[in-house]
């Protein structure tokens, strides 16, 4: 009996402690710089970044920083908070803002300038601020139509390659696509569309696409793991044609359990593409600038952008780098994706959506 | 009284009270333009229709089914109670994600209900409020159940002695007595439900929207401040009217109730009616709560090559060897559980001071806090989430990045639930007992501790094993606070699942399965903690 009291004191001292203690400012590490701090440069990104543990050794190494990777919500999610935070911001470098959301987080002040090096190995129609160096490009994927492989072979109906094609009466109700409010890929597909039939053509397109039987689900997850049916994981899906990435089929090969099939499970359409291209971009009112320009200097260098592929499933900026055996084997590459440009994107962004969802309902 | 005040000031008040003033004043100025024009949308009008009735047919269903679990869980013993009660309680801290997935296994196409009766509930309105019973009925269960233990049966069958019928009996004697643990509970299942997110997003498809998922909308996705700020202030006032009425009911029902050991009360079950009831409530559970676990677990071990545990293995492979973090995934285990315990600790002794400081004659001005402790319940997480940010971002209460937040976000949705198990226990017991001790010389303190606590010893245990649960689980406010490398396991198996191939996916329902167990394992763990040391009755 005594002792539970006592215990009870005890707990409640150590958590009013720790709570001045953070009070205090005794945690936290949004940059503030104070001894020893700059040692340390801090990346927001969202919550598909990954990179090996041994490229930021390699950084360390080079530059003497640590890297302290901060990581939340979807992309939109980051950008948001990032502009919410303009100038007083989480961390040093942001990671992972797209094309979709650029002309948002540019004109939200979140960034400071920095020309990256590296910068020449780049391609120009990559470099989407090239006037002001706010942004610098990181890596580029497409997202496309996939299609379950053994669904079509079965039938003996030849897969879709366009959007033309999801429209026609044999594939009818085999797609599912994603709501663009809630995912990215829902969006990126939207654009796709956008971009190929126009302002005044899109909605007739999506018009026939539901009047074809296409659905929708709230996120890529439940799209692709549940309803899509080629995808290994799931397997109750029952649609043959999902919304998904150029490089999904090299993710169902690399983490599937034959390790060296004949040819991936699943395929992409190659006429339903829109390409995201990722950003990184030094914070404006960064605690450790100097450290935050060495890091986007070295996500351009070749050792940062071999590594991409294997952990993100998207492809490197650098002309130079070198795609692993996977990716040229199964993945396939897209000349000629739709294209909307940003500043586009971002003035009709929100009205799009409210009209998609107007007309799927 | 001085502490919980404090940090529900610091921790909630102030954030929220940060991003909706954001959202609602322009330059400097309150501009309000933008609230009639978004209150005069009918579209507002359907969801807020919408969020209020789902929310009741999913608080009325949930009552339906989960009462006779009560009593079940609470007066019959049979072989393996402790085990199920830990294991009803599971669902509570699964990711909707996850949860969805299964549910759809099971009612989507191709289900087993499709298979075996050929009706398909796919997404919908169906889906939806099974899948809020099947998260909500350990609250029910628990909250209720912890009471109905320590009610007196002879009290009862005082009254049967008396002449009235067991109907009768029970009508007069038991639910009056057992009036503010229910109403407690439906209180509590219908906050959760109607700021549901997770399960009216995966089942409802875009037809659905609840409040909550408009408010996560227009802040998160497009940061239509001014537009969230005033949904917030509708889900507000909303809560606010709720929770009046909840106090209204409640206030005349409380009152001293002879308490026993729970451990004297229960017994095995005695005549058809009871065999039955147990039988019902066991199919109950297996089917509402047991079948959709068995799904996750039965996929997190069905291998391309036959049942093994593949999947498990991949968890701790090293990363580079076809792992999704940079950690091997199983260390979110460790994370998870030292934010569990940490926000637990908070949770109960927060709760446990503003449980004690109300329990003492409340004024008016004490029962408006009573409310406003209920609050976080119903308030949008990324309303929080988002407060956090623009609120404590400066020193000395830059606090976006620690550690502490996380559990601290957590802590504020565990403290309604520790209250509100046990203010109903607190209530009941008897003002001359403290009376007696303080004449005999006790000091005000001693007296709480001999008198009180043994009697709240049992409901403090269900408050703490409902903070754990709740930390466990807990994905909303968890996922826009910004952690460095350091993902819990719904985060982790949230990653998981957003990328292809089949090694991801089974890795997700394998650490959705480990999930499960430490979620179970601790709650059991709690029980026992409890039982050492209750023999001072």
């Amino acid at each position: 009996m005594k002792r539970t009291t006592t215990v009870f004191k005890g707990t409640l001292a150590a958590t009013l402690g720790t709570a001045l203690l953070a009070g205090c400012g005794g945690s936290g590490d949004s940059g503030a710089s104070d001894e020893g701090k700059d040692q340390t440069v801090t990346l927001v990104t969202h919550q598909s970044f990954v990179v090996s543990e041994d490229v930021l050794k390699q950084f360390t190494q080079e530059t003497g920083y640590r890297v302290e990777v901060v990581q939340s919500g979807d992309a939109g999610v980051m950008v948001n908070k990032a502009v919410l935070t303009a100038g007083n911001p989480e961390g040093d470098v942001l990671f992972g803002v797209d094309n979709t959301m650029l002309s948002k987080a540019l004109d939200g002040g979140v960034f400071a300038p920095h020309r990256a090096e590296g910068l020449a190995e780049v391609p120009e129609d990559l470099r989407l601020d090239a006037g002001k160096h706010r942004v610098t490009p990181v890596d580029t994927g497409d997202v496309c139509v996939n299609y379950d492989r053994a669904h079509f072979e079965a039938e003996d109906v030849e897969p879709p390659r366009t959007l033309e094609d999801l429209t026609r009466p044999e594939y009818r109700d085999m797609l599912v696509v994603q709501n663009p409010a809630t995912s990215s890929p829902g969006l990126a597909f939207l654009l796709a569309t956008v971009g190929a039939y126009g302002e005044e053509g899109w909605q007739d397109y999506w018009k026939d696409l539901k009047a074809n039987g296409a659905v929708q689900a709230e996120g890529w997850e439940q799209s692709y793991n549940d309803m899509f049916s080629g995808s290994a994981g799931g397997r109750d899906g029952d649609r043959p044609l999902v919304v998904s990435y150029a490089a999904s089929p090299v993710a169902e090969v690399h983490y599937g359990t034959d390790k060296d099939p004949e040819q991936a499970p699943t395929g992409v359409a190659p006429g339903t593409c829109f390409r995201q291209t990722e950003f990184a971009g030094l914070l404006d009112g960064a605690g450790n600038p100097e450290g935050g320009k060495a890091l986007i200097d070295f996500m351009l260098s070749t050792s940062f952008q071999q590594d991409i592929p294997l952990n993100m499933f998207v492809r490197p900026v650098r002309e130079d780098a070198v795609l692993p055996q996977i990716f040229t084997e199964y993945g396939a590459e897209i000349e000629d994706p739709h294209t909307v440009a940003p500043e586009e994107i971002d003035a009709n962004r929100e009205q799009w959506i409210k009209q998609w969802s107007a007309l799927m309902r | 009284m001085v502490v919980p005040v404090a940090f529900f000031g610091l921790f909630f008040g102030y954030p929220v009270v940060a991003i909706v003033a954001r959202g609602l004043r322009e330059d400097g100025r309150w501009n309000l333009t933008r609230a009639g024009e978004v209150l005069t949308d009918p579209l507002t009008l359907d969801v807020l229709g919408f969020t209020l009735g789902q929310a009741a047919a999913s608080t009325a269903l949930t009552l339906a089914l989960a009462l006779p679990g009560a009593y079940v869980f609470a007066r019959l013993d049979f072989p393996g109670k402790r085990l199920l009660r830990a294991v009803v309680t599971v669902p509570f801290v699964l990711p909707t994600v996850v949860v969805g997935s299964a549910f759809l296994a099971l009612l989507g196409r191709g289900g087993v209900l499709e298979t075996v009766w050929g009706v398909r509930l796919d997404t919908g309105l169906w889906a939806i409020l099974l899948a809020h019973v099947f998260f909500n009925y350990a609250v029910v269960v628990r909250t209720v159940g912890g009471l109905w233990a320590q009610l007196d049966p002879r009290q009862e069958e005082a009254a049967r002695m008396l002449g009235a019928s067991r109907p009768a009996a029970w009508l007069r004697v038991t639910l009056p007595a057992l009036a503010p643990a229910v109403l407690a509970a439906a209180l509590m299942v219908f906050l959760f439900t109607f700021t549901s997110f997770g399960v009216v997003q995966i089942l409802g498809g875009s037809r659905y929207a609840t409040l909550e998922v408009e408010i996560y909308r227009q802040t998160a996705q497009f940061l239509d401040l001014p537009t969230a700020a005033v949904l917030s202030c509708l889900q507000f006032a909303a809560v606010g009217v709720l929770l009046g009425v909840h106090a209204w009911t409640v206030r005349r029902r409380e009152s001293a109730l002879r308490l026993v050991d729970a451990a004297r009360t229960a017994r095995r079950p005695r005549g058809a009616g009871q065999w039955a009831l147990l039988w019902s409530q066991l199919a109950v559970i297996a089917v509402l709560l047991l079948l959709p676990l068995a799904v996750l677990v039965e996929r997190s071990l069905a291998t391309p090559d036959g049942y093994g545990l593949l999947f498990y293995r991949a968890l701790t492979a090293e990363p580079g060897t076809g792992s999704t973090f940079v950690v091997p995934a199983v260390e979110a285990v460790g994370n998870s559980l030292a934010y569990a315990a940490v926000a637990t600790v908070i949770a109960v002794t927060v709760g446990g001071l503003a449980a004690a400081a109300l329990t003492r004659r409340a004024g008016r001005l004490v029962r408006g806090f009573d409310a406003l402790l209920m609050l976080p319940l119903g308030t949008s997480a990324v309303t929080v989430g988002f407060g956090f940010l623009i609120a404590l971002d400066e020193p000395p209460l830059d606090l976006r990045s620690a550690w502490l937040l996380v559990p601290i976000a957590q802590a504020l949705v565990g403290v309604p639930f520790v209250i509100r198990t046990m203010l109903p226990v607190l209530r009941a017991v008897d003002e001359r007992l403290r009376e007696a001790a303080a004449v005999l010389g006790a000091s005000p303190l001693r007296a709480w501790r001999e008198v009180d606590l043994p009697l709240v010893r049992r409901a403090l245990a269900v408050a703490a094993g409902f903070a754990f649960a709740v930390s466990l689980g807990e994905f909303g406010a968890t996922v826009f606070i910004a952690r460095a490398g350091t993902p819990t396991l719904p985060v982790a198996v949230a990653r998981l699942l957003g990328r292809a191939g089949e090694l991801n996916y089974g890795q997700a329902m394998a650490l959705s399965t480990i999930l499960m167990l430490v979620c179970a394992v601790g709650l059991l763990a709690l029980e026992r903690a409890r039982t050492h040391s209750s023999g001072e009755f």
